[in-house]
């Protein structure tokens, strides 16, 4: 039996949990108030503008097409490393889930520098007669390296799934007299559509707020329309408002999706079943499964490395310095440390509110939480940059209002984390060590703390990691001169110094790769 | 009632307009077992929580150990009551072996002073000290959950539904020990449970909990034999119910024979009968009596065996008879009383 410890959360929760979620509300109620200065005029003018609408257009067109790119190659993928005796699908498994720590500016540059005008499968063409090849810039550019490198997200929903699924739902749509195919369509792809809804809608949102492909390769979708007015225009207004206009269509995007989960969970069938469904024999169909899975894996695995390679070698020979990488490496690591270990702090209260003193408040707070979901990194950065420059001008420009940036973008995920790892601790435990003459503060040191250890460090983890990859707050609200791998990799990039990039590029992709190892140990020991 | 461990009086609490413990009373005596029993979502494990101070009463006051823990001016936190408890899915600290689960609770000092070996040797797990709670066994669990409890020497035991988390072949068996712990260990003990055959058979005083309260609190034997209200009778143990009247010098008549009866109303009453109070005969063919009737089914349980009849004149009772061979369904029989009856007031 399950209750609520009784009564109200003690100070030391609820303060730093409210403290929390007000610094949450900062940079979205600052942003409203800026977008509403010269009142509905001045918002209205900006918003029946033909070329916001255009812009409007563009970004749901990406996010349309990069998702359902995503699913059309990750759902496959998942069924043949989950269901199929197709040779090596562990190791498939594994390299199909790998170019999620490809950042998207890499991904971008890689791009451009293997597709692009004068780039390097032209200059293998060349000879052949070839002189123009598809323009890249634009569009398929972008759709393309977005389903590249954001793909594993449905990927691994997907194929969670597939590994969690009763199989005795399967064997009784058999044992009903339903086929094999005839049981996919209507027992297993439907069990599989929460998983998998879920996936595409984190694809989405990422799509919608990704900064560094769209810049790269020019597509004027909101994040690089909103950079360019920021830069150019005198009057930032318009920035902002197209920032709030984004923010509507990503807060639309989740609102729909949690008016639909609630069936979702049903779905789900219990954690681990006792047995894994049925393995299905490809026979000839193994072939064209490899090819498949191979080429999945060299566009958005081995093709990025083996260019970055070939430019870091390249580099190297005509002499690139690499002292200036490890500054940058450095100030990444220090800075992306911190915000892991402010936000896995921060999640703390808002978990142990939402799981032990569940209510309408505590609910309320958590929710507030999600909002770094809601906020793409560029109307973050620049919302900031107002409130910085105009409030606080003592911390704007410094690393201060940079890691305040990190820990509101990234919350929702060490509050996931931490909060899944207290919902694992049974309440009657704590109360065992209560019952035994200890006080809450030593309960919480002794009992708590130990067990859920290991998901805090994977909630930090995970802010590490992609603290490590952002690219827009960095870029505005970094000091002047501070630079990371990623603000490297880009300014390389966008002057077109390839073999510059290419050592920064390569380090990050390497630290990104030790959490995303050290959680996938971790989900193996559980 | 010279020296009570527990006192509760008149203690109610509420989840919202549902009030899971109303004005309840409850004492034990030090040393003693008690089950509270009854049905599930009648307040009892409120009742072991409002005790151990995971909950708070909003009326009425509870003392353990001669001290007011809660009521109107106090609220002593769980840490600080002297409460150990045994939680229906064990709570061990699956991070802690064997040992550090049971030295938990202790100071540095008692920890130094072998009082850890000494209750692991009680619980018969010495040689389990080095192992993790997922490497015990059910049982063992609960072994480990009870030692755990008992190590600080805590005023009373609480137990919320002890056993239910293990197979019924094991139950019986880790009653018993569990019995024996507590009784090597002196201490003053109350278990939750809905079995009323692990309650009579467990506890020195079986409190039964109806709706919020307690309904009537008495020793196993008493309770069976001598239920204060006909929900009582109903619930603890199987109940045969026969109109008749009871007269002043205690006789109980009914179309069955007549009895001794105890119960305090006289005229027209109903009469609880246990089913071993009722003895059956076989009628031969064409013997007629006036509490003829006939055998419905028959339940075998080995040393005993249930069963159900219906007399001639409509209502189904139910005989509890020795092991022996039995009477087969269609059966004639004849029904004949022994023992005593407990009346109520007709409804």
């Amino acid at each position: 039996m399950q209750r609520p410890s009784g009564g109200r959360p003690p100070g030391l929760v609820w303060i730093p949990a409210a403290f929390v979620a007000a610094a949450m509300l900062l940079p979205l109620g600052y942003l409203i108030l800026r977008s509403f200065e010269d009142g509905w005029s001045g918002v209205l003018e900006v918003l029946l503008d033909g070329s916001t609408l255009a812009v409007l257009l563009r970004s749901i067109s990406l996010a349309v097409i990069v998702t359902g790119a995503s699913i059309a190659v990750a759902v496959p993928l998942a069924w043949l490393t989950a269901r199929t005796d197709l040779p090596g699908r562990r190791t498939w498994a594994v390299l199909a889930a790998l170019p999620l720590v490809v950042p998207s500016y890499v991904g971008g540059l890689v791009l451009i520098s293997a597709l692009g005008p004068r780039g390097m499968l032209q200059g293998v063409l060349a000879p052949l007669g070839v002189e123009r090849l598809p323009e890249i810039y634009g569009l398929p550019g972008a759709a393309l390296a977005l389903t590249l490198f954001s793909y594993p997200y449905v990927f691994l929903t997907a194929r969670a799934a597939l590994r969690g699924m009763d199989p005795a739902l399967e064997e009784t749509a058999r044992s009903l007299g339903s086929g094999a195919w005839k049981t996919f369509f209507r027992v297993t792809l439907p069990q599989m559509r929460p998983a998998v809804v879920a996936g595409a809608l984190l694809v989405a949102l990422y799509t919608l707020s990704d900064f560094g492909v769209v810049s790269l390769l020019q597509y004027d979708s909101f994040a690089r329309e909103i950079y360019t007015q920021y830069r150019s225009a005198f009057d930032r207004t318009p920035a902002a408002i197209l920032g709030l206009m984004l923010v509507a269509l990503t807060a639309a995007i989740l609102y729909t999706e949690s008016r639909t989960r609630g069936r979702a969970r049903y779905h789900r069938s219990g954690v681990g079943t006792a047995r894994r469904g049925a393995q299905v024999n490809l026979g000839r169909w193994k072939w064209p499964a490899l090819v498949f899975c191979g080429a999945v894996v060299s566009l958005a695995l081995v093709l990025p490395i083996g260019i970055l390679l070939f430019w870091l070698a390249r580099g190297l020979v005509e002499g690139e310095p690499l002292r200036l990488v490890w500054g940058a490496a450095l100030n990444s690591v220090y800075v992306s440390a911190a915000a892991a270990a402010l936000a896995a702090l921060a999640a703390l209260p808002i978990a142990v509110l939402a799981v032990r003193f569940p209510g309408r408040v505590s609910g309320l707070l958590e929710r507030l939480t999600y909002l770094g979901y809601a906020l793409p990194g560029i109307v973050l950065a620049l919302a900031l940059v107002f409130f910085g420059s105009n409030y606080v001008p003592a911390i704007y420009g410094t690393l201060g209002i940079l890691l305040f940036a990190y820990v509101v973008h990234f919350l929702p995920q060490a509050v996931g984390a931490t909060r899944s790892a207290l919902l694992q601790v049974q309440p009657s435990v704590e109360e065992a060590a209560r019952g035994l003459g200890k006080g809450p503060t030593k309960v919480l040191a002794t009992v708590t703390a130990p067990l859920t250890r290991s998901g805090i460090i994977a909630g930090g983890a995970l802010v590490f990691l992609t603290t490590m990859k952002e690219l827009p707050a960095t870029l505005l609200l970094g000091p002047i001169g501070f630079d990371t791998l990623a603000t490297s990799v880009w300014t390389a990039t966008s002057e077109a110094f390839f073999a510059r990039a290419a050592a920064p590029a390569i380090l990050l992709i390497l630290l990104s790769a030790v959490p995303m190892y050290l959680l996938v140990i971790r989900e193996k020991k559980q | 009632m010279s020296d009570p461990m527990v006192r509760m009086t008149g203690v109610s609490r509420g989840y919202g307009p549902v009030k899971a413990v109303r004005n309840l009373d409850l004492t034990l005596e030090r040393g003693g077992i008690m089950a509270l029993l009854g049905p599930s979502g009648c307040g009892k494990t409120t009742t072991l929580r409002l005790l151990a101070g995971f909950e708070r009463p909003e009326a009425g006051e509870i003392e353990i150990g001669g001290r007011t823990v809660a009521g109107q001016n106090a609220n002593v936190p769980p840490e600080k009551r002297g409460v150990g408890m045994v939680f229906q899915d064990y709570a061990l600290f699956p991070h802690l072996t064997v040992r550090a689960n049971v030295a938990y609770g202790l100071k540095n000092g008692q920890r130094r002073s072998g009082r850890v070996e000494e209750v692991l040797a009680l619980a018969h797990l010495e040689d389990l000290g080095g192992r993790m709670p997922h490497e015990l066994s059910g049982g063992q669990q609960q072994r480990v959950a009870l030692a755990r409890a008992l190590a600080p020497n805590p005023d009373i035991v609480l137990l919320d539904e002890p056993f239910s988390n293990l197979d019924a072949s094991l139950r019986a068996r880790v009653r018993a020990e569990t019995r024996d712990i507590l009784t090597d260990a002196g201490a003053t003990a109350i278990f939750v449970t809905h079995d009323q055959e692990e309650a009579l058979s467990l506890a020195d005083e079986v409190a039964v909990m109806l709706d919020g309260t307690v309904v009537q609190s008495a020793p196993p034997e008493d309770l069976y034999h001598r239920p204060a209200t006909r929900e009582v009778a109903e619930f603890v143990g199987e109940a045969n119910f026969v109109p008749g009247t009871a007269d002043e010098s205690g006789r109980f008549v009914c179309e069955l024979g007549d009895m001794p009866a105890c119960g305090a109303c006289i005229g027209h009453v109903e009469a609880m009968l246990r089913p071993e109070a009722l003895r059956l005969r076989a009628l031969t063919d064409g013997e007629e009596s006036a509490s003829g009737a006939t055998v419905l089914a028959r339940e075998f349980y080995g040393h005993d065996q249930l069963i159900k009849l219906r007399l001639d004149s409509g209502p189904v009772l139910c005989s509890r008879l020795g092991g022996g061979p039995g009477f087969r369904p269609g059966q004639r029989v004849g029904v004949e009383l022994r023992g005593e009856a407990v009346v109520f007031p007709r409804t």
